[in-house]
């Protein structure tokens, strides 16, 4: 236990916020502590997990990326036109569009970023505004609702009738936010371009010097966050039974902060999977706790605020630092 | 015996500059071999050629491994056998030791996934063959920096390198650290590697190099056999001056106390520094890098503050809460880094002059006054003989020399009392650090307190009344020159570990 507090001193943190927070949360709702509700959590944040994977990768590449959850969006009207023109599609057909169809909107940012030298947080924000823009323009803010039935149907895999009559169900984001969750730890840890991302992320200049392939780097880690936003947009849509052109703008920064929570650092070089997927959870903890005690939902946004600057300032300085910092303001 | 790598008529121009001219240079099998010049003679390019990160002039001819090229890719050169340690080491810090070790086993190679028992063990046998060990699963950045320097040496020897290019690497190491070093350096002979060594050390590498190739200006002066060499020579090949340098008596008029700290401490930067600096006296402080020196010079420039402990300008307390403060109260300070954060490198001489004093050059309640700004550039470029062409080109187009002249010539406009000089001949020739240090010593003959900060004891031996050794964070020994040996000073300093 020592040395895993040790090795991995965020995910530890996090892991114990999440038990503070669930044995406080259980003391105000009986309902709180059951498989109910544990299967809801996880099917509530099975959409944001999928974006956080994809975020981190790029996170670790020393990028970031403003403009996935408008991506999301723009492939999940892509999506629409190119299925009924397809006469209609199903599941595999609607993975591989949706992925498709975001890989390309990410490869547009990783070539901005390349090419044209522009530092990633800046052409994000800009193919934020274009994307959301043009969707707007275009779709004259009209929604979507006449989705084909395989898209909208709801897929229990696993359910189970509790003693008090009620449903512990789990449902197909659930399945699909297992699966990202684990492709994206296999990519980082296991496959060579992924230690190449964190190298790159890590010591740019160093890691050009021994050969590594810049441009497959960037490419590989904007496309992940393409395709996790795309998939992440058709579960969605599944989730919603609708597409909605704002539904997910201004999600972008609530999955920023759960990741950067998560131990993510945004000079690049450092994160897990594990503390990206806590980050989140934690996150939907506290605003699960929030709407339990009635508070409204203006003061989550502020809470997001408050945490992604404490996650900044703490991957930044460390405790002991701010420690004597703090020291000497007070002996001044 | 056939060399490892031989280059002929090596050239290279970057934008109409010849940084090098015809070089021909050839290393061994199993030979330690000195690259030696002053700053800028072209060591560093002649360096990135071989490895390929930059192209030679055509013409150019690199024989490795039986094969001839004009040109080399950075991975055509580590294919053949080219190991280069670069200064900054170019590890990833926040990844793990074994990591840092056997990366190039999988970047380049078509590997499409890792293994990370594998890569275990291709650090381990590395290491072992090398006979140092490592806790393989720390991160890089937990290690200190000649710990550090042993990572990256293992690294290319996983590309199994048959000749290694060692960039300045004693730089930051204590002596015992140079001296493990150098055994590493003997385990990779022996085993038929050769080794060429880049350093500004003299002494050390005379003391392990076979043969030494000496540039100067982009030329070849000659290869030499390390045993016919002896440090003055070597100098005095690398410069083309004979200097012979002279202790600087101790301050003998008892003049008035400009400075003196008393207990002053920062946690994890310096702790219970004492010390005085008199009007006219040049202080040195010697210590190796990490040893506190910047930190400590930081706060007395009021841009960190002391935790404890007082600071007193004539006699008077003084808590600063900026640099602002301790300018008006008399301190300037020419900062280690002149590149980034010593001059405006794109603005103009006189701009980077008058920068210090635009506050006096005012006229009419706020506007510049062109016409005393001149007179105060004038002054200044008069006063300290800086060679330039025209005030108005950017001050990049000077030598390191000059360069320096106008960073200590911006705060003397200041009219300071104390001046901090923060290693002064960085990047600047042996030929022109005299006049640097020309410069200080008719400053302090006119009254100017001096605190000179260095790692190299010969610049505060010859040119210090006292010299303070400085070493973890505290100060732990006062020298004065003119009743010191020269070696007794080095020994303490280089002797003992940070």
């Amino acid at each position: 236990m020592a040395r895993i507090f040790k090795t991995h001193p965020i995910e530890t943190w996090l892991l114990v916020l999440i038990i503070v927070a669930s044995v406080i949360l259980s003391a105000f709702s009986e309902q709180y502590l059951t498989l109910v509700n544990a299967f809801d959590l996880v099917n509530s944040i099975s959409i944001n997990v999928i974006f956080a994977v994809g975020l981190l990768v790029v996170l670790i590449s020393g990028g970031i990326d403003i403009s996935f959850a408008v991506a999301a969006s723009v492939v999940q009207y892509l999506a629409f036109y190119a299925l009924s023109y397809l006469g209609g599609g199903n599941w595999l057909i609607g993975f591989i569009v949706a992925g498709g169809l975001g890989i390309m909107l990410g490869a547009i940012n990783a070539g901005l970023i390349h090419y044209f030298r522009v530092i990633s947080i800046v052409v994000t924000i800009a193919t934020f505004n274009v994307f959301f823009g043009l969707l707007m323009f275009l779709t004259k803010g009209v929604s979507l609702y006449d989705l084909p039935d395989w898209w909208t149907n709801r897929i229990i895999v696993f359910e189970r009738e509790m003693a008090s009559g009620s449903w512990a169900e789990l449902t197909l984001p659930a399945v699909v936010m297992f699966g990202a969750i684990s492709a994206t730890w296999f990519l980082i840890t296991y496959t060579s371009i992924g230690r190449q991302i964190y190298a790159f992320g890590d010591n740019p200049e160093g890691a050009r010097r021994i050969g590594i392939n810049v441009v497959a780097v960037q490419f590989i880690a904007y496309g992940w966050m393409g395709m996790m936003a795309g998939i992440g947009g058709l579960m969605q849509a599944h989730f919603m039974q609708e597409i909605v052109p704002n539904a997910l703008i201004g999600r972008e920064l609530d999955v920023l902060a759960a990741v950067v929570l998560g131990g993510a650092a945004l000079g690049g070089g450092r994160g897990t999977v594990l503390g990206c997927v806590l980050g989140v959870l934690l996150m939907a903890i506290i605003q699960n706790g929030l709407n339990l005690l009635g508070v409204t939902p203006f003061a989550f946004k502020a809470i997001v605020g408050v945490i992604l600057l404490l996650a900044i300032t703490l991957s930044n300085v460390s405790f002991n630092e701010l420690r004597v910092g703090l020291r000497m303001e007070s002996t001044q | 015996m056939i060399p490892v790598i031989q280059c002929k008529n090596v050239s290279k121009t970057f934008g109409g500059v010849r940084a090098l001219t015809n070089i021909d240079f050839e290393v061994m099998p199993g030979e330690v071999h000195c690259l030696a010049g002053e700053n800028g003679c072209g060591k560093s390019t002649l360096i990135k050629i071989i490895a390929g990160v930059c192209a030679a002039d055509p013409g150019a001819k690199l024989s490795l491994m039986d094969q001839e090229f004009e040109t080399l890719s950075p991975a055509q050169a580590r294919r053949l056998g080219v190991g280069v340690i670069w200064q900054d080491h170019a590890l990833f810090p926040e990844m793990s030791v074994a990591e840092n070790i056997a990366i190039e086993s999988f970047v380049g190679s078509n590997a499409k996934f890792v293994r990370h028992r594998n890569i275990e063990d291709v650090a381990q046998k590395v290491c072992e063959r090398l006979g140092v060990s490592f806790d393989l699963n720390a991160k890089v950045k937990t290690l200190p920096i000649a710990r550090r320097q042993l990572v990256a040496i293992c690294r290319t020897l996983v590309s199994d390198a048959r000749i290694v290019f060692m960039d300045e690497p004693t730089s930051s190491l204590t002596r015992t650290e140079t001296q493990h070093l150098l055994n590493v350096v003997r385990t990779l002979t022996a085993e038929n590697v050769a080794v060429v060594f880049v350093s500004h050390r003299l002494v050390e590498v005379l003391e392990i190099a076979d043969r030494v190739t000496v540039l100067r200006d982009g030329q070849k002066v000659g290869v030499y056999d390390a045993s016919e060499m002896s440090l003055a020579k070597l100098t005095e090949k690398m410069t083309g001056l004979t200097i012979t340098p002279a202790v600087v008596g101790q301050n003998t008029n008892d003049n008035d106390t400009v400075l003196e700290v008393k207990n002053i401490s920062r946690a994890g930067e310096y702790k219970d520094i004492c010390f005085s600096i008199s009007r006219g006296e040049v202080v040195g402080i010697i210590g190796l890098l990490g040893a506190g020196r910047t930190e400590l010079a930081l706060s007395l420039f009021g841009m960190t503050r002391p935790e404890l402990g007082q600071i007193y300008i004539d006699g008077k307390v003084v808590n600063f809460r900026s640099n602002q403060d301790a300018i008006a109260a008399g301190i300037a300070y020419v900062s280690e880094d002149r590149l980034s954060l010593g001059l405006v490198q794109a603005q103009s001489i006189e701009n980077n002059l008058a920068l210090t004093v635009l506050d006096k050059t005012l006229v009419f309640g706020g506007l510049l006054s062109l016409k005393k700004k001149k007179e105060i550039v004038d002054h200044w470029i008069d006063e300290l003989d800086v060679k330039l062409g025209n005030v108005s080109d950017a001050i990049s187009t000077l030598s390191g020399g000059n360069q320096q002249k106008i960073a200590i010539a911006k705060w003397l406009a200041t009219n300071p009392k104390l001046l901090i000089l923060d290693a002064p001949t960085v990047g600047v020739d042996i030929g022109a650090r005299e006049g640097i240090f020309k410069i200080v010593r008719d400053l302090a003959n006119k009254g100017l307190s001096i605190l000179l900060i260095s790692d190299e004891v010969s610049e505060v031996y010859f040119n210090c009344n006292r010299v303070l050794h400085m070493s973890g964070g505290t100060l732990r020994r006062e020298f004065i020159p003119a009743c010191c040996d020269f070696s007794e000073m080095e020994d303490a300093v280089y002797g003992t570990d940070i």
